[in-house]
């Protein structure tokens, strides 16, 4: 398998803190690979060292096939990172902007010249080359961010949750691009809280209490035998106000789990589960349209339940 | 070159050409320069004064009027005995007493040294030694051998008689700024000390502000080197700081005609030198605050010892021993030595060569330190 980041048994500690603890895995080239966690969970830990800005306690990171804390300066030349918060200059304009990137990564002017327009139109920021990037908004701040992350055509992205706070046009304008430059061999490396994107990645890892909890594509995941037990199976029970019937259903003794999704409630049910008796109970709550059907469980599911089995062994 | 330092400077320049506040980047040393290099004065003028003659002499009058010609007294009463010139003083009716006393005239007749007493209220310790000054300065400029003896009323203990007059402390002064004149002791100083205000604000600033933008943090993604970073950051604010300390002494030579004596070439070089010194220090503060207003607090924290113990008001060489030592640590102070030697005494470089080395040595270790400390930054 041909590697573009390949991170074995990486480990940081803060003092008695771990902050990441034995995590690894391996990105394939061209591949978009979608990294989960909640907030503190060690994710951005992950992503500063493989960026070669922290250096590991012990295991290793490689990128592109070389060691991050063998060849930090080579290493940025092959990566670009575009940062949550918009970290451009904003009394710049965006062609200023791009050029001083540019020129911090030492191209020529007219690799840089060729480079900036080549950008321009793809990500479609000719129109704004002369405006101060204090003045455009959320979505365009966003492209020209990753313009600036891959003026020097990286081999490597990271996005650190790209699409937070922009409008859901600007986000999907961004996966689609996102997709284009992944079908040009750029590898792309994104961290995010938003299920729809995960479910986009060809493969998704998710980190909790620092340490990697799954790893695989989506219906790996799903499919996951710790997500679904054997006997216990997940259902969709579609009614008329699923808030109402949130708290019963979940006193359900058959009832492992139950979260609202959208109009919908997912649950996950035991064998000992009685559609009857549900119906029943919702009927005395005076729910109409009752319906169950079987489904797949949420990447969303996957995670509640990996994080609660988490928690609960770290409790125990 | 360092990687990245033509890149930095140039985006730099941009920002400063932008920034509404580049314009009083300018404008503000020279108010302040204005502002309080006029406010700051200690020529010791009409302190009030009174005169008591026992010995009623011919002498002893012409010797009592010498104190009404001069500038820095103003008699305002003729008094009887020396208690009444305690009670005038200890009442705060006057500041400084000057008594002739009884055998005054018959001394000088007898080619002795005559006494003339000065009584001098002590708690306004400016005009105090401004008083025993100009009173010893009055006695040696007679043509009679005349000897001013101070007495301080809060100690009521005179100075031992063996003290020798201050001949040659009170010649320097005449020497080098022949009409006391506090400008030329001030101004000078106050030069060095805003400065290194503005320049340390501008370089702190400018890099805080990458921090709180997160520029800085995209930065080190980047194959930019620390001393590119550094710097590529610091050129276009050594530029703006020469062209102020142009300004700067431009004013101080055509509005408070403090001319300099001294090469100009010497002067901005070792200029040049200090401005290094406190774009450093500068730096080093964008290492340690974390926002603009605690750049901001600790460039003020920097300036108070830079005002009190760089020798700006108060000479050096009369801090408390313990100080002493400390004020080594302030670079301002050595800077204010060069600037008060060139511009007041003509010194060559040579004399100016320990203050030099020493800004020199300040500079290079600032940049060594901050460059440290951004290695540590970025890991």
């Amino acid at each position: 398998m041909d590697l573009a980041i390949d991170v074995s048994e990486l480990t940081r500690r803060f003092g008695d803190l771990t902050a990441v603890d034995h995590v690894s895995f391996g990105v394939e080239r061209g591949a978009i690979f979608g990294f989960l966690g909640p907030n503190g969970s060690g994710k951005s830990t992950v992503v500063r060292m493989i960026c070669g800005l922290l250096a590991p306690t012990s295991g290793r990171a490689e990128l592109d096939g070389l060691d991050v804390a063998k060849e930090p300066l080579e290493i940025r030349r092959r990566l670009g990172y575009m940062s949550q918060r918009f970290s451009l200059y904003p009394d710049l304009t965006v062609l200023e902007n791009l050029r001083f990137f540019a020129r911090i990564y030492g191209l020529e002017r007219t690799v840089r010249e060729r480079r900036i327009d080549e950008l321009s139109e793809l990500l479609g920021l000719r129109p704004y080359l002369d405006r101060r990037a204090s003045v455009l908004s959320g979505g365009w701040k966003q492209r020209l961010a990753l313009g600036a992350a891959m003026v020097h055509e990286p081999k490597v992205l990271f996005l650190d949750e790209p699409t937070a706070g922009i409008d859901p046009v600007a986000r999907r304008d961004l996966w689609d691009l996102l997709f284009r430059l992944s079908g040009r061999g750029i590898t792309i490396f994104v961290t995010t809280h938003y299920m729809d994107e995960a479910e986009r990645c060809n493969r998704v890892a998710y980190i909790y209490l620092s340490k990697l909890l799954a790893l695989g594509t989506p219906s790996e995941l799903k499919a996951r035998s710790d997500v679904t037990p054997s006997g216990d199976r997940w259902l969709e029970l579609s009614c008329r106000s699923p808030t109402r019937a949130l708290a019963p259903i979940r006193a359900l003794p058959a009832v492992r789990d139950a979260t609202i999704f959208g109009e919908t409630l997912h649950l996950r049910v035991g064998s000992e589960w009685r559609e009857e008796a549900a119906r029943a109970l919702l009927a005395e709550l005076g729910e109409q349209g009752v319906g169950f059907r079987d489904v797949q469980p949420g990447l969303e599911d996957v995670f509640v339940t990996l994080t609660r089995t988490a928690a609960e062994a770290n409790r125990a | 070159m360092p990687n990245g330092f033509v890149a930095v400077a140039s985006k730099e320049f941009l920002h400063v050409l932008r920034d509404p506040a580049t314009r009083f980047v300018f404008l503000i040393p020279i108010l302040q320069l204005v502002v309080f290099g006029y406010a700051i004065r200690i020529d010791i003028e009409d302190v009030p004064t009174a005169v008591v003659d026992l010995d009623r002499t011919r002498d002893s009058r012409e010797a009592l009027d010498r104190y009404r010609t001069t500038r820095t007294f103003e008699v305002r009463e003729t008094l009887g005995s020396i208690d009444e010139l305690e009670r005038a003083i200890v009442a705060g009716d006057v500041k400084v007493g000057v008594c002739a006393p009884e055998g005054f005239a018959r001394k000088l007749a007898r080619g002795e040294e005559a006494e003339l007493l000065v009584l001098v209220d002590g708690s306004y310790s400016s005009e105090a030694s401004a008083a025993i000054n100009v009173s010893r300065e009055l006695a040696l400029s007679s043509s009679q051998r005349l000897r001013a003896v101070p007495w301080d009323v809060h100690e009521l203990r005179r100075v031992p008689r063996g003290v020798p007059l201050a001949r040659i402390s009170a010649e320097s002064r005449l020497l080098f700024n022949p009409n006391l004149r506090s400008a030329n002791f001030f101004v000078p100083g106050l030069v060095g000390v805003i400065l290194q205000l503005v320049t340390v604000l501008l370089t702190a600033f400018s890099i805080v502000r990458e921090r709180e933008n997160g520029t800085l943090e995209q930065l080190m993604v980047t194959p930019v080197g620390v001393w590119g970073l550094l710097l590529g950051k610091l050129a276009p604010y050594a530029l703006i700081a020469v062209l102020e300390t142009a300004f700067v002494l431009t004013v101080m030579v055509f509005v408070f005609q403090v001319p300099i004596a001294g090469s100009l070439l010497l002067l901005a070089g070792l200029s040049l030198l200090f401005l290094l010194t406190s774009l450093s220090l500068g730096v080093i503060i964008s290492t340690l605050a974390r926002n603009q207003s605690e750049a901001m607090q600790m460039a003020f924290l920097l300036l108070l010892p830079s005002i009190l113990l760089s020798g700006f008001v108060f000479p050096l060489e009369s801090m408390p021993r313990p100080i002493y030592p400390v004020t080594f640590l302030i670079p301002v102070r050595y800077f204010i030595e060069i600037l008060r030697a060139i511009i007041l005494r003509d010194a060559p470089f040579e004399a100016l060569l320990f203050p030099s080395v020493a800004l020199a040595v300040f500079t290079a270790v600032l940049l060594i330190v901050s460059a440290l400390r951004f290695h540590r930054r970025m890991a």
